[in-house]
């Protein structure tokens, strides 16, 4: 089925993509173009002076080997954040999708924490957890449990992992929910006719039904990872301890905004665009082969 | 509704010279929010109403990261504020940056304003000041760090409060009586580079880095992992293993814990006066910084934490002149005494302290002027004056990084320090190459 439209002239075509190229250009390319332009110099903090070095921002953050060992805990946290947003967002989109009466309060309910501010989110998180007066640390320690993440690593990537992931469950719940909503009933009622339980439907035809749903969400959690958890990883644990809650876009930000490393922060940024480019590419041609459309 | 904000925006416009003709005014930016903004507040009307030149319009512009962020993004738009308080962490960054500060001493010979450097504490402004003995910013907030002791924690453990806590040797001591009579927090700590490494090698005084400890050039590299650093961190380290010392985070967290009374003793800044004595519901008292007799016979003089004033390039001459009347107002004796007797922060004249204490203010609070007394009882050395260290709050970072390897039991005093200092020189030669 043919639906594309053919424009006569080209002056309407030009001026209906006009605000978006607009858009793009001052909000993304001009942005990342001096991110790309600053990334080859050493500035002063005040720009007084500033010095080319060619790659050399490259070399010495790719040289550091704490920069390298960044990487791992970026893959190791955002396949952890991604992984706790979108599981516990399907099992509650697919509980509720089943309610018949009541289900408008339980999704409002549910979509309140993607109100919350990252940052916000992490003090509340951090609240709960504090080593010293916190409610759960406390219940934890009635276990025997010592909940120590200022020195624990592991305890400290749990905590950031779930604080990030905590308000997304709200947004990915939303997409699983209407993804849900639009399977057909037909063939829902066919299976059960045919004896299928509700696991067995859920896993032989709606999971399938609702991939290109779970693919973009895959993408998008990625991304937020990436890109927007770092208020919670500065409320929570600034990067501590040692280094094992520093993500890529962490160090971005300490680097350029408490350093004062201009350089190294921009090359970074730079480094971390590529990264989320390439991640993307493969998502869509691995990944997506796999969706069913 | 756009017209009348620009009929608004004309107005304000059309009325700000006319207000400038009158009264000059002169920007400064702070950290300080609280108590502490409301005492900044203070200085500035009362500044206002005794002239009628100058008008200092104050702004609160979030923590001292921020504050400093704040000054240099102005600073690149052509908005300085003429005054910005930077932390002693940021002292490098602005000197370094020629061309976007003036010199305080510029500034106040200048203006015409009475000045006299002899008159600030040496141990204080000395941070501020370079080789030839030229002030480069005015200190504002100062303070250095001390020994808590809750003496209440003492007795519960059966253990005299009074004995001697002068030494690191004899802290030892009481950590283990401490720990024997069933005390769960012997020890904690705030600020843990500031007090357990950069304090700790003025007071010894080691060096902590190359160039006298950044202050004779750029080309400095950090000296922490020395003999004496290592053993005081070694010890640390034991004292974490056994449960005698409890680490708490890279800030001042720590204070919670003591103010609540459940920690015996607390390393922490002179300035954390203000909180502990209007929370603390048991016996507390301040003792000097202990220090190892296997290292040094005797204590050199601790250094300071806290901000310093530093007037921004880029104004007209009158406002210098306002400038400078309100950081010589900032100097005199009685603004300094009350600030610091309402704070807990050192006095930066010698004035102050003399009129501190002939007003009986620390045989009311005692232990008030052991801050002031550990800081000015010797001459400053080289390795004593202070820190002037480029990138010096992410170096702080990695530092702490390494403590916490030190504390979870990852690596030894030696291999954290080393680490340190590898990391931290890398940064030091990029901060050396971006001004050079």
């Amino acid at each position: 089925m043919e639906k594309r439209v053919t424009f006569r002239g080209w002056l309407l075509p030009v001026i209906l993509i006009a605000p978006q190229v607009l858009i793009s250009a001052i909000f993304f390319f001009y942005p990342a173009g001096q991110a790309v332009y600053q990334s080859l110099f050493i500035p002063d903090p005040f720009g007084l002076s500033s010095q080319f070095v060619g790659l050399g921002n490259f070399e010495f953050v790719l040289g550091d080997k704490f920069y390298r060992a960044s990487f791992v805990t970026t893959a190791i946290f955002s396949i952890l954040v991604t992984l706790c947003s979108m599981i516990p967002a399907l099992f509650l989109a697919a509980t509720a999708d089943r309610l018949i009466k009541g289900s408008g309060v339980y999704r409002t309910l549910l979509i309140w924490p993607y109100a919350v501010a990252p940052a916000v989110a992490g003090v509340l998180w951090l609240f709960m957890f504090n080593t010293r007066v916190g409610v759960v640390s406390w219940y934890l320690g009635q276990f025997g449990y010592d909940w120590n993440h200022v020195l624990n690593g592991g305890e400290a990537m749990g905590l950031v992992v779930v604080a990030s992931a905590w308000g997304r469950i709200s947004y990915n719940f939303l997409f699983f929910f209407a993804a849900l909503q639009s399977v057909p009933r037909s063939v829902i009622e066919a299976a059960a006719i045919d004896g299928a339980r509700f696991w067995r439907r859920f896993f032989g035809i709606v999971l399938p039904l609702i991939t290109p749903t779970a693919f973009f969400l895959l993408v998008v959690n990625v991304v937020y990872a990436f890109f927007e958890t770092f208020g919670v990883i500065h409320t929570i644990t600034s990067g501590g301890p040692q280094q094992s809650t520093t993500i890529l876009v962490y160090k971005v930000f300490a680097d350029g905004f408490i350093g004062q490393d201009l350089g190294s922060s921009s090359a970074q940024s730079v480094i971390l665009l590529f990264v989320v480019g390439l991640l993307t590419v493969v998502q869509f041609k691995y990944v997506e082969k796999r969706v069913h459309y | 509704m756009k017209k009348h904000l620009l009929g608004v925006a004309a107005g304000s416009i059309m009325l700000s010279p006319i207000v400038a003709s009158a009264q000059t005014e002169v920007h400064f930016w702070h950290a300080f929010t609280g108590r502490l903004g409301e005492l900044v507040a203070g200085q500035v009307d009362q500044f206002n109403a005794g002239q009628s030149d100058y008008v200092v319009v104050q702004n609160h512009k979030g923590n001292y990261s921020e504050t400093l962020n704040a000054g240099i993004a102005a600073f690149r738009a052509k908005e300085q504020p003429h005054i910005l308080m930077v932390f002693e962490v940021g002292t490098a960054t602005m000197m370094a940056a020629r061309g976007a500060v003036r010199p305080v001493y510029e500034v106040m010979a200048e203006s015409g304003a009475s000045f006299d450097s002899d008159a600030y504490i040496g141990a204080v402004k000395g941070y501020y000041t370079t080789t030839d003995g030229d002030m480069l910013s005015l200190p504002f907030n100062s303070s250095t760090p001390v020994l808590w002791v809750n003496r209440d924690a003492f007795e519960a453990a059966g253990v005299d409060p009074d004995m001697d806590l002068s030494t690191w040797e004899n802290v030892g001591g009481a950590l283990d009586a401490l720990k024997a009579g069933g005390e769960d927090c012997p020890l904690v700590t705030a600020w843990q580079s500031w007090i357990h490494l950069e304090n700790f090698s003025a007071y010894h005084n080691v060096p902590f880095a190359s160039q006298d400890n950044g202050f004779a050039g750029l080309d400095t590299e950090l000296m922490l992992n020395g003999p004496a650093q290592v053993a005081h961190l070694s010890a640390m380290q034991q004292w974490a293993k056994d449960g005698k010392f409890i680490y708490t985070g890279r800030r001042n967290e720590g204070g919670a814990n003591f103010r609540a009374g459940d920690c015996a003793l607390f390393t922490e800044s002179s300035a954390g006066y203000a909180g502990i004595s209007s929370e603390a519901e048991f016996d507390f008292e301040v003792r000097p910084l202990p220090y190892w007799t296997a290292v040094a016979d005797e204590p050199q003089n601790t250094i300071i934490g806290g901000a310093s004033l530093w007037v921004m390039e880029g104004h007209d001459a009158a406002e210098y002149a306002g400038v400078g009347e309100f950081l010589s107002f900032l100097s005199t004796s009685d603004v300094q005494a009350a600030w610091h007797q309402n704070t807990g922060y050192l006095p930066i004249t010698i004035e102050a302290g003399d009129a501190t204490r002939a007003s009986g203010f620390y045989d009311e609070n005692p232990g008030t002027d052991i801050a002031v007394i550990q800081m000015t009882a010797k001459q400053p050395t080289a390795n004593s004056k202070g820190l002037r260290l480029g990138s010096f709050d992410q170096i702080r970072g990695i530092i702490d990084e390494e403590l916490e390897a030190i504390w979870a039991g990852d690596k030894t005093a030696q291999e954290a320090m080393d680490s340190a200092k590898e990391r931290g020189d890398a940064l030091l030669r990029r901060f050396e190459s971006a001004n050079r």
